[in-house]
């Protein structure tokens, strides 16, 4: 082929597209910056996780901030979760992470509740103040139990 | 004049009892003939005989069954893929329709075995097509595509670009096939100058008979599978049947110009 | 009884044949492609028919078929009252799915099957012969640089189809349907990761790109010398390169959890 500027100028054109397409996937849509960030990684062991899992999302106040990369038992046979936050976060050394559940019916998610000391969590830290899943049997249980008690 | 198996080594290109079969139908059965260095050698025979077949078999393109096909002191039935892309470096060939690459302008066309196995420069590639084109007496074609030249005009490119790497042996497909007496003339004239000045040896499959005797050195008559060797004038007096058909329905499509001998 | 056995059995041998006589074809061009003859204007040429000459098509489909998965989620969504999360749908499902797939079906039967043909045509007016008797390998001068430009191809136009779909998602479904702009930015944003959605989405597209590539060149350069065998070349590229992108498809996604 006699050399074209206009084809290679519209193949150049094409490549980058289609690069500028897939940049804005991976970083826009994709939300890769989480990594990007320099992201912080934080630990949190719970007694029960329940429906939690791999990509559950973490929020503070209602806006997601990361999300969970990992659930194992510790050696107390506890659930101990691997959270991934967003590196730019200023969280308090005391703050508790609670599972709750999105909605009546939906997927759950771990809520950071930021606490009052001057100290922000680093990556490795550990989340002391913890606070479990609640599981609907538990609370028809205690309900009933209650229940039970009240008319004894 | 019989085929003269056997005595192989005085051949430039030798053909030595070759078996091929295609779609189950036999090709060629044995066949043994030589191609002499320096010479014109006619391979003619009937439409679909085998003379394209017979051309393939030395360029490597197709491979025998059985026997060997020896180009240059090579087996090339039997080099392996970078030898034989070697070899071809000596051999040229002109396709039946010029084979051009119909995505690249003439003056590329010729270029490319220049810019793929050359290092020289534009200057001197442009240089060297153009003195190509023109010994082919085609000047002002250079940046047209293929399909925007005629028959003639076709097959005198793809002679350029066949010669443009100064190949010893030029392999020529039924060059004259569909052109005008004018242009076989032309044809026929470039090739005989290129045999005279050059000492090139060139194998030309053709079943155009004129044109044939004249050029010819010797003439391979391809039949039933096998090669008839003879020299032009003998080839009426070789009392082999086939032949003598052949003669006589060719000589009685071109008119009684050419009678020789009884 | 006997007689249908032996057909399908002969029918086996030669499948597997044939598959032999792929790998020594790719063990050719991949020779051939890795040396450092590197022609990058051929190239150039090879992904202006691959990929610029596709772009209409595949940004057209894209706005057609993101306009489409719309309508139909919204009807649906909305029947459990979920139509916020439309976004979520319909990226997730081009992103996963249609993208990669679609992409391939469309370039297979463009871009792919033009490809075989050229190719099987340059078989039959004996223009690889030519190269060959030129001492020019036509498996390095012709093959090789149109299976790289229908692999690099094959992502970005997955790429821009998605985008585009998207696009033509927001549309139907903010413009037309009502949807709040916000929240199908959010729900798309929030449904999506880049790790299992996006990465998977371009190794789809990748495999498939390598896949037709190679199904294309090897109907093109295998062609019987005739108009009929090219003809066969490009609908049994079609036919092939289609069924491989749908079998591969079933196979990524279930070993992969893409």
């Amino acid at each position: 082929m006699q050399p074209s500027p206009v084809r290679d100028f519209l193949v150049g054109l094409f490549v980058l597209a289609g690069l500028g397409a897939l940049a804005y996937l991976t970083f826009q849509v994709g939300g890769l910056s989480w990594r990007g960030n320099g992201g912080l990684t934080v630990y949190a062991a719970f007694d029960d996780v329940g429906g939690l899992k791999q990509r559950s999302p973490v929020s503070i106040s209602g806006v997601k901030v990361g999300e969970v990369s990992g659930v194992e038992l510790d050696e107390l046979l506890r659930a101990r979760v691997v959270l991934e936050l967003d590196g730019t976060l200023e969280v308090p050394a005391d703050s508790a992470a609670r599972i709750l559940t999105s909605g009546v019916l939906g997927d759950q998610f771990v809520a950071l509740e930021p606490g009052a000391e001057d100290d922000i969590l680093q990556s490795g830290d550990e989340i002391e103040l913890t606070e479990s899943a609640l599981s609907i049997e538990r609370l028809i249980g205690r309900f009933v139990n209650d229940a039970g008690l009240k008319e004894e | 004049m019989e085929d003269r198996a056997g005595v192989v080594d005085e051949f430039r290109i030798a053909v030595d009892g070759v078996y091929l079969s295609r779609a189950g139908r036999p090709v060629f059965q044995g066949l043994s003939c030589g191609f002499v260095q320096g010479q014109i050698t006619v391979i003619l025979g009937e439409s679909g005989v085998g003379k394209s077949t017979l051309l393939r078999l030395i360029g490597g393109l197709t491979r025998p069954d059985s026997g060997a096909v020896r180009v240059a002191g090579e087996d090339v039935a039997r080099l392996r893929h970078a030898d034989l892309y070697r070899l071809r470096d000596r051999i040229g060939m002109l396709f039946q329709y010029g084979a051009l690459l119909d995505s690249m302008t003439v003056a590329e066309n010729v270029a490319l075995p220049l810019r793929e196995h050359t290092d020289r420069s534009e200057a001197d590639v442009s240089a060297e097509v153009d003195r190509r084109l023109a010994a082919v007496g085609l000047s002002d074609v250079g940046s047209l595509y293929p399909r925007e030249l005629s028959g003639g005009m076709t097959r005198r490119v793809a002679l350029a670009r066949a010669l443009v790497t100064d190949p010893e042996i030029v392999l020529c497909d039924e060059p004259f096939s569909g052109l005008d007496p004018l242009n076989v003339r032309r044809i026929e004239k470039l090739l005989v100058g290129l045999n005279r000045e050059l000492g090139l040896t060139m194998l030309v499959a053709s079943h155009h008979l004129a044109s044939s005797m004249r050029m010819a050195h010797r003439i391979v008559f391809l039949t039933d599978g096998r090669a008839v060797t003879a020299a032009p004038e003998d080839l009426a007096r070789s009392g082999e049947p086939a032949i003598v058909e052949f003669l006589d329905a060719e000589r009685g499509a071109e008119g009684p110009a050419d009678r020789s001998g009884a | 009884m006997r007689g249908v056995i032996e057909r399908i059995g002969l029918r086996a041998l030669e499948a597997v044949s044939e598959l032999g006589r792929m790998g020594v074809f790719v063990g050719g061009f991949v020779r051939a492609g890795v040396l450092p003859r590197y022609r990058v204007r051929r190239f150039m040429d090879e992904l202006f028919d691959v990929g610029v000459l596709s772009l209409a098509i595949i940004c057209l489909s894209g706005l057609t078929v993101g306009a489409v998965l719309a309508l139909q989620g919204y009807y649906n969504l909305a029947r459990f009252g979920a139509e916020g999360s439309l976004g979520a749908v319909v990226g997730l499902v081009l992103v996963r799915e249609l993208g990669p797939v679609l992409t391939a079906l469309l370039v297979t039967g463009r871009a792919a099957s033009a490809m075989a043909a050229q190719i099987a045509t340059m078989v039959t007016t004996e223009q690889l012969d030519g190269l060959r008797m030129m001492s020019v390998d036509p498996l390095d001068f012709v093959i090789s640089p149109k299976a790289l430009a229908m692999a690099v191809a094959m992502p970005l136009l997955n790429a821009l189809f998605i985008v585009f779909a998207i696009f033509g998602g927001y549309v139907v479904g903010v413009s037309y349907l009502g949807l709040d702009a916000g929240q199908y930015w959010t729900s798309l944003e929030g449904a999506i990761v880049f790790a299992q959605d996006i990465a998977g989405s371009v190794l789809k597209s990748v495999v498939f790109g390598i896949l037709i590539a190679i199904i294309a060149t090897y109907r093109g350069y295998t062609a019987e010398p005739t108009a009929a065998g090219v003809s066969a070349a490009t609908t049994g590229t079609v036919v092939t390169g289609s069924v491989a992108v749908l079998v591969f498809d079933y196979a990524i996604t279930a070993l992969w959890g893409v």
